[in-house]
Parts: C-alpha cells; sequence; structure tokens
C-alpha cells in the first residue's frame, strides 16, 4: 500500500468578498480541486506551482492541520485529522513561513523539549541531534534564542526539529525560502543524504526549482488546485519539447545551406564564426561529424525554469 | 531629537502651522480609516459594552432600589442608567485598554522607523488615536447608548452648556488617556516587554475611572483625593459627571478644567519619558 | 498508570519546563504581574463592598450575604481563569496560523494552548479568593449539616468547571468568527461579574437568558442560598443549590462538542 494516498481530495475556502461599498459577497475558493496522488515509500518528490496553486493548502490536509472538504487522504496508513496525534508521531513537518521552536528558548532547549513531546529515547535523540549538528553545522548557534537567529539558522533549526523523533515521511514547505546560496547548498545536501537511505519519503515545495533538480526524481506540478503534470523532469523537457542545444566555434566560417537532419539550425553569428542548434532528434556527435574545422563546443541543457514557466502559462 | 526647541524655530518660518494642522489631520485620518476597517471587531466590541451595560445597569439600579429613599452618591436611577450606558460606549472612545501598538514597536525595534520620521513620536501616535476616538464615537459609542435608551429610563440633560462640555470633556479623557497609554508603554524602552504595568494599569483604571463603580459612592474623602492627586477620574468619570449634570454648573467648569490640566501635564511627561529614552536608545546602539 | 500515559505526563510537563525558561527572560514584569493579579482580585471585591456601602441591602441580600456569593464566584473563576485563562490566546494563534505549529505535535491541541504560558502568576488570585470565602462564611450564620458540608465543596468546583467550559466555549467562537475580538468576554469577565451579585438584581429576558438559559444562577447565587438556608425568591426550590455540579458538566460537555468542532473548523491561513 502506497504512503501517502489521495483521492478526489478538495478544499474549498469561503471568502467574503467586498462587492460595491457596503455589499459583501460570499465566494468560494476551490484552493484545492480533485487531486488524486500516491506517493511511495523512499520517494522524494517536488510539489510545486505557481502562487496560490493550493500547495500549501494540500500539505496541510495531509498533516491533519486542515479538514478537507471531501475526498480521502491516507497518510501512513492513517486519517490525518482525526488521527492527528497518532500521525504526528510518524511525520516531520516544516512550515517554512512559519516557526515550529520555541520563540524565546535556545536552539538546544527547544530539542530537548521535543524530545519529551514526541517521547523520543535519549539515545535515539542524541544521535539523530549528533549527526544533524554536524551536517548542519548548527554548533555555533545551539544556545541562542530563536528569536536571535538568522533566517538560515533557524531553518536549519527547524529541519533538525522535524527529524528528531525520526519520521517516517517528511513534509517540506518552501524550506529553502529567503536562504542564501550557502545555506541552500547546505539544505540541499543534508536531504540528499538522508534521502541516501531509502527509507525516507519527502514531499517539498519550493519554488527555487534547483531545489527539485537536485533531490527529486518525481515532479508534480499543480496549478489552481490541479495537477497538471506528474512524472519525472524529463518527461517534462519531452512534454514541452524542450532539447538540449549544441554550441559550436569554428576556424572557418559555416557553409551557406548547412544543414544535419534531426539538428535545427538556431541561430549563426560571429562572421558565420558561431552556431547554435537544437537538437530535437539527433545527437551530438551527428552534428559535429558533419563540421570542419571545429575549435570548441559547449552542450546547453535544457533550462527547467523555462519549461516550468511554459507549463504555469499554459 | 529636541523637538521642542526645534517647533518654536519653525513657527517663525511661516507656513508651519498651517503644514503642521494639514500633518495631524492627516495621521487623525488615517487613524479613523484604520478602525473602520475592522469592522467585525467593532460589532463584536458594541455587543460586548452593551452586555455589560445590562450588567452594572441592573446593578446600579438594585443599589437605588435597596437604599430606600436616599439617592446613592448623590444620583438618581435614571442618572446612574445614563452613568453606565454613557460609560460603555465611552469606554472604547478614551480606550482605556488593550492598546500596545507603541510597546509592540518597542519590542519589535520598528520604533527606530518611528524615531526617523520628522513627526514627534508622541504626536505621530496622538493624532492617529484622535481619529481612532472619533470612530469610536460613532460606531461604539452610539449603539449601547441606543440598547440603553430602549431598555431604561436614560436621563437627559436640561443645561444648554452641558453637551459643549461634554463633548470637551471626552476631548480631554481621551488625550489624557493616551498620555497614560504612552507612559505604560513606554516602560518598554527599560523593560524589555511592558506586560507589567499594563496589567497593573488595566486593573487599576477601571476601578479607579470610576468604571466599576460612580466614585461618588466612595467616602468624600476618598473621592476628592482621588480626583485633584490622580489622573484617573479624568478618564471616564468626569465626562460621565458632567453629562448627567451631577454638580452645579460652576463645578462642572471646575471638574472640565482640572481634566485639561492633567491631560496637559501628562502630555508633557510622555514627551520628556520618549526623550529620555531616545537618549537612552541612541547610548545603546552605537 | 501505564506507561503510555506516563511518558504523555511527562511530554506535558517537559512543555510546561519550557515556559519556566522562557519566563526567566522576562522576570521584571512577571513580578509586576504577579503583584498586580493579587491586586485585582483584590479590587473585584472592594468593588462588592463599596456597592454595598452604598445602600442597604441589594435586591434584599445584605453585605455578609452578597460577600458569599462574590466570594464563590471569584474562587470559581480564579480556579477555572488559572487552569484555562489562558485560552483567550486562541485567537491570535487562529489569526496568525501559528495554530499550525500546534497541530502537527503528537499531542492534544487544547492542553498545548494551556501549557503555552504559565499562569503562576495567577495563582495568587486564588488565595485572596479563598480567603474572602472563609471571611463570608464565618460571618454568615450557617447551620452545618453534611450537604451543606458537601456543597461547600462541590460549588467552588462546579462553579471552576463551569467557567472553564465557558472560557473554552468563548475561545472557540474564534474558529468560525476570526474578528470576534471582545465578543468572548461578554460571557467569561461577565458571566464573573453576573454572578458576583444575586441574581434578583437582574430582570427580564436577561436575567432568564444568563441565570437560567446559561446557567450562571447556578454558580453561585442558589449555591449560596442553599448553604445560607434561605428561601429563593424568585420560587426555585432549596435543592437548586445542588444542581450546581450537574450544571457544570453539561457545560463541560458542551464545550468540549464545540472544541472539536472548531478544531475541525480552523482554517489556518494563506502561506
Ligand atoms: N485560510 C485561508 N482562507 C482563505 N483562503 C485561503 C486560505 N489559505 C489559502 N487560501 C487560498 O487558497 C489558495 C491556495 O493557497 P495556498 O496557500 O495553498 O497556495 P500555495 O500553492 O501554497 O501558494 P504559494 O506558492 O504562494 O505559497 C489561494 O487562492 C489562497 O488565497
Ligand atoms: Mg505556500
Amino acid at each position: 500500500m502506497s504512503l501517502i494516498q489521495m483521492h478526489n481530495l478538495r478544499k474549498d475556502f469561503t471568502v467574503r468578498v467586498k462587492a460595491g461599498r457596503f455589499r459583501r459577497e460570499k465566494r468560494i475558493v476551490p484552493a484545492v480541486n480533485g487531486v488524486n496522488l500516491t506517493f511511495e515509500r523512499g520517494e522524494m518528490a517536488g510539489y510545486i506551482g505557481p502562487n496560490g496553486a493550493g500547495k500549501s493548502t494540500t500539505l496541510k490536509m495531509l498533516t491533519g492541520v486542515l479538514t478537507p472538504s471531501s475526498g480521502d487522504v491516507r497518510v501512513c496508513g492513517l486519517q490525518p485529522v482525526p488521527q492527528r496525534t497518532k500521525l504526528a508521531l510518524q511525520i516531520g513537518v516544516v512550515f517554512g513561513q512559519r516557526s515550529q521552536l520555541w520563540w524565546d528558548l535556545p536552539l538546544r532547549d527547544s530539542f530537548s523539549l521535543l524530545r519529551h513531546i514526541y517521547r523520543v529515547p535519549a539515545d535515539a535523540h542524541a544521535g539523530r541531534l549528533k549527526r544533524c549538528r554536524e551536517l548542519l553545522d548548527l554548533d555555533d548557534f545551539m544556545d541562542t534564542p530563536v528569536r536571535q537567529l538568522s533566517l538560515g539558522q533557524r531553518m536549519r533549526g527547524e529541519l533538525t526539529a522535524a527529524l528528531l523523533h525520526g519520521p517516517s515521511v517528511l513534509f517540506l514547505d518552501e524550506p529553502t525560502i529567503g536562504l542564501d546560496v550557502v545555506s541552500k547548498q547546505a539544505v540541499r545536501s543534508f536531504l540528499a543524504e538522508l534521502g541516501q537511505g531509502g527509507d525516507l519519503t519527502l514531499v517539498l515545495t519550493t519554488h527555487d526549482l534547483a531545489d527539485i533538480e537536485r533531490l527529486c526524481r518525481r515532479l508534480v506540478v499543480i496549478d489552481h488546485g490541479s495537477v497538471v503534470h506528474d512524472g519525472t523532469i524529463e518527461a517534462l523537457h519531452a512534454r514541452y519539447g524542450s532539447h538540449r542545444r549544441l554550441v559550436v566555434d569554428l576556424d572557418v566560417p559555416l557553409p551557406e545551406g548547412f544543414a544535419v537532419p534531426g539538428a535545427e539550425l538556431l541561430s549563426v553569428e560571429a562572421d558565420r564564426h558561431r552556431a547554435t542548434f537544437e537538437l530535437v532528434t539527433t545527437q551530438v556527435g551527428a552534428v559535429v561529424s558533419e563540421l570542419t574545422a571545429l575549435r570548441d563546443l559547449s552542450v546547453v541543457e535544457p533550462d527547467i525554469e523555462d519549461v516550468v514557466a511554459k507549463l504555469y502559462r499554459a | 531629537m529636541d523637538g521642542l526647541d526645534a517647533r518654536v524655530r519653525w513657527i517663525s518660518a511661516g507656513g508651519w502651522v498651517r503644514n503642521s494642522v494639514t500633518t495631524f489631520g492627516a495621521l487623525s485620518w488615517s487613524g479613523f480609516r484604520r478602525y473602520s476597517t475592522y469592522r467585525q471587531a467593532t460589532i463584536a466590541g458594541a455587543f460586548t459594552n452593551t452586555v455589560f451595560g445590562f450588567l452594572r445597569c441592573y446593578v446600579l439600579l438594585a443599589v437605588v432600589a435597596g437604599a430606600g429613599g436616599s439617592a446613592p452618591g448623590g444620583y438618581r436611577p435614571d442618572q446612574l442608567a445614563t452613568f453606565v450606558w454613557v460609560g460603555q460606549g465611552l469606554l472604547t472612545v478614551v480606550a482605556l485598554w488593550g492598546w500596545t501598538e507603541l510597546s509592540d514597536r518597542i519590542r519589535s525595534g520598528d520604533i527606530t522607523a518611528d524615531l526617523l520620521r520628522p513627526v514627534h513620536p508622541v504626536i505621530g501616535f496622538l493624532a492617529p488615536d484622535l481619529g481612532r476616538a472619533g470612530h469610536a464615537m460613532l460606531f461604539r459609542f452610539l449603539p449601547p447608548l441606543a440598547v440603553g435608551a430602549l431598555f431604561f429610563d436614560l436621563y437627559v440633560p436640561g443645561r444648554p452648556c452641558t453637551i459643549p462640555l461634554f463633548a470637551l470633556s471626552i476631548l480631554f479623557a481621551t488625550v489624557g488617556s493616551l498620555a497614560i497609554r504612552y507612559l505604560v508603554n513606554a516602560t518598554a524602552y527599560w523593560l524589555h516587554d511592558a506586560r507589567g504595568p499594563m496589567t497593573l494599569w488595566t486593573l487599576s483604571s477601571g476601578v479607579l475611572a470610576g468604571l466599576s463603580f460612580p466614585l461618588r459612592f466612595l467616602p468624600d474623602w476618598l473621592a476628592i483625593t482621588l480626583w485633584i492627586a490622580t489622573p484617573f477620574p479624568g478618564l471616564l468619570q468626569t465626562p460621565l459627571d458632567v453629562l448627567i449634570e451631577r454638580d452645579p454648573p460652576p463645578r462642572q467648569l471646575a471638574l472640565v478644567a482640572l481634566q485639561a490640566v492633567w491631560a496637559t501635564s501628562l502630555l508633557v511627561l510622555a514627551v520628556l519619558v520618549q526623550r529620555r529614552a531616545e537618549r537612552r536608545l541612541v547610548a545603546h546602539c552605537g | 498508570m501505564n506507561a503510555k500515559t506516563k511518558e504523555l505526563l511527562g511530554a506535558y510537563l517537559a512543555l510546561l519546563r519550557g515556559q519556566v525558561h522562557s519566563l526567566t527572560s522576562y522576570r521584571a514584569s512577571f513580578a509586576v504581574e504577579l503583584f498586580s493579579n493579587l491586586g485585582g482580585t483584590t479590587l473585584d471585591v472592594l468593588t462588592v463592598l463599596v456597592v454595598f456601602r452604598a445602600t442597604r441591602s441589594v435586591a434584599g441580600f445584605s453585605l455578609i450575604e452578597g460577600l458569599l456569593m462574590v466570594s464563590l464566584s471569584s474562587l470559581g473563576f480564579a480556579m477555572a481563569d488559572f487552569a484555562v485563562g489562558n485560552i483567550d490566546r486562541l485567537k491570535n494563534y487562529v489569526r496568525t496560523g501559528t495554530m499550525d505549529a500546534v497541530l502537527v505535535r503528537p499531542l492534544a491541541a487544547l492542553p498545548q494552548l494551556l501549557l503555552m504560558d504559565l499562569p503562576l502568576r495567577k495563582a495568587l488570585r486564588l488565595v485572596v479568593s479563598g480567603a474572602v470565602l472563609v471571611v463570608a462564611l464565618r460571618s454568615n450564620d450557617i447551620v452545618w449539616t453534611p450537604s451543606r458540608v458537601v456543597l461547600l465543596v462541590l460549588a467552588p468546583v462546579a462553579g471552576a468547571v463551569f467557567f472553564s467550559s465557558i472560557f473554552v466555549l468563548s475561545a472557540s467562537l474564534t474558529f468560525w468568527w476570526i474578528d470576534s475580538g471582545e465578543l468572548g468576554s461578554s460571557f467569561t469577565y461577565g458571566g464573573r461579574d453576573f454572578t458576583a451579585y444575586p441574581v434578583p438584581v437582574y430582570a427580564g429576558w436577561f436575567r432568564a437568558v444568563f441565570a437560567y438559559a446559561m446557567g450562571f444562577g447556578f454558580v453561585a447565587y442558589q449555591p449560596a442560598l442553599a448553604l445560607l438556608g434561605r428561601a429563593d425568591p424568585l420560587g426555585l426550590p432549596s435543592w437548586a443549590g445542588f444542581l450546581s455540579p450537574l450544571v457544570a458538566v453539561v457545560a463541560a460537555f458542551f464545550a468540549a462538542v464545540v472544541w472539536r468542532a472548531g478544531i475541525r473548523h480552523y482554517r489556518s491561513t494563506g502561506s
């Protein structure tokens, strides 16, 4: 049985909007609009979509914070809302925009509090904490009250807090938001390392697609509350017809009428000394073997941001 | 930093008065606008005031009934009913409770942004507060009063000077209350957190301002001492006594004058405290 | 006690310990608050004294009889406030969405919220209310019977349970109406003020709603009548005072149902 199952999952929010000077109208916002998804044990999945797509809402329903309007959810075989406290022992959650640590307490104290709250045996707790401290470099600020931590430091603390009870599923909602390049890399390689074991299931939302490229095999794209893509990143590229590009620098000008089947000539620059091809159905070798006086070449991978932007706009 | 001195210089520069009146007006209007967006909270608050109006009114009427002919505190039943219902309305106008904006800004450090503005912080909080009071006059003062009038006999003032005096008295009460709230909040500059002083203020203000019972129920010496030595009666009891014409006109006038003295002194004190706090802030930040 | 319960208790204790730690960072303020809570209760009692000073009797009750009612009410309220008074912060948690963090932890939401802040500063109120009750009991001529002794123990506890339920109910309002602001205090603090005076003080539909429909009449007034052996001027039989535990249980049941429904109705905030 899959670890996470969603069947026709819906969440409608009723909001009152101003209609005219004094009137207010009720309007239903379908934040999540019939989502069917399953995630297997050990899967690392990216859950992305434009702003307001319903990502956070989905994660809140999976963690028992929000009650679905209709549909079924199962996480670790449990129903998130009715069995909320039971489920909480098996999952780790980070809402990037929101702290779960104790504002006035040093990280160290927050962590030991969590040990009691999650009823974790002391040695297991110590082991996990040691690992997190090493991988996330927490030692410098273990004794600083959370309110004095920088965003990146706090986020590393939040990740640790979510992992100390050894959850089998990790839900991360924008864990890299506002982090600098170095902290982002630290968080990513930490998560990659966690994923190595193959036991941890990860559902990650983010607006930084590099997180996904680095961590996730599977990519789910949601828009206006509905799933619009579910598959590998390659499948997404294939679907939107984005291909690798080959840029060549030549010692002699490219001959007029040069053509290779399966490769499209996109542009010619520098007095015909540089050319760019899109490799539609063929490979680099096929083009290069046709060229004379090749000085240098580079292959540009298709940009995932472009593809996703195309998808969001569609 | 030296706001007061600088202002004296600016007056001679002409146009300053007009400018600052415009600024003050704009700030007040912003206070009014801001509170008109809290529509649901306003409804909830007016409801709460109404419930407490019923509670207090019944109790005081029972007091009169039990007094057997004598007038407790010198009030007739309709005067007491008015005292309660207008008091419930005024409570939000003078905003006795719940204002922690300044201490919140001090705690979060946002206050430094206010110090950079060309408006003295005390004025920067006073002007919107008057706008807020204006909003409360319309939406928090009138509804409980209307309900009170529906269910109880209320006192209708007879003297022509009473209503203008009442209006003036409300203004002084609001200014005085803001000044005290400012001082209470400003303790956060030193204490890091104004929770303690705030609780103290919330508790004492209700009783000492005449919300729990009319201060005239107290022995005379105590009531008079409170009136002269503390600013509390000026926050609620004075405007109410003025409205229900508890005293003859000269004493009405004197009470309002006393209120004015207290409001001005407190405002000046707030400015002084603010200056001390700013020095401290400068010394700490470098 | 089995191992699991023990573990759970340990978890709650740990939460409480965390609060003691964060408290120490605001020590000066804490001292002032402690002191002012003491003052607050004293003022509540003084208010009643002042009101009775202005008159001979209130609705036919003398000062010492009134004192018995106010002390029963304030002891019950003080216990409830001590135990669950913190719940009034729920509206901030709901408004800002911090309730999310509470809901992803493996503990029940209500105790977590209550333990988010240690109400030690409210403990002094209990002492004051208790002392006033003792004074009131000694100054009234009460003919002690076994059933009255039982009632004396039950009434404050029932009052505490009742007020706790009112606290929880008022706070739950915020799940449906986020901007309900001070509305809840009409029933918590309003209820306390209502029960501080004899019910015949009030009249008409207002009395019917507060005293009987909502049950506030059974917190202090009816038990006080039963203790004093006075007939109810409003005509309820003398055993009505013994209904107070029953009323409290009904209120608690109602509060539990509404609270559960409220948690399910929680809608978080966009993030
Ligand atoms: N508590 C709420 N009340 C009303 N509407 C809400 C609430 N929370 C979310 N919404 C609405 O539901 C929709 C989905 O919101 P959600 O927070 O799930 O988006 P998201 O995919 O996480 O977006 P982002 O990338 O901006 O974080 C939005 O239209 C939002 O306005
Ligand atoms: Mg989001």
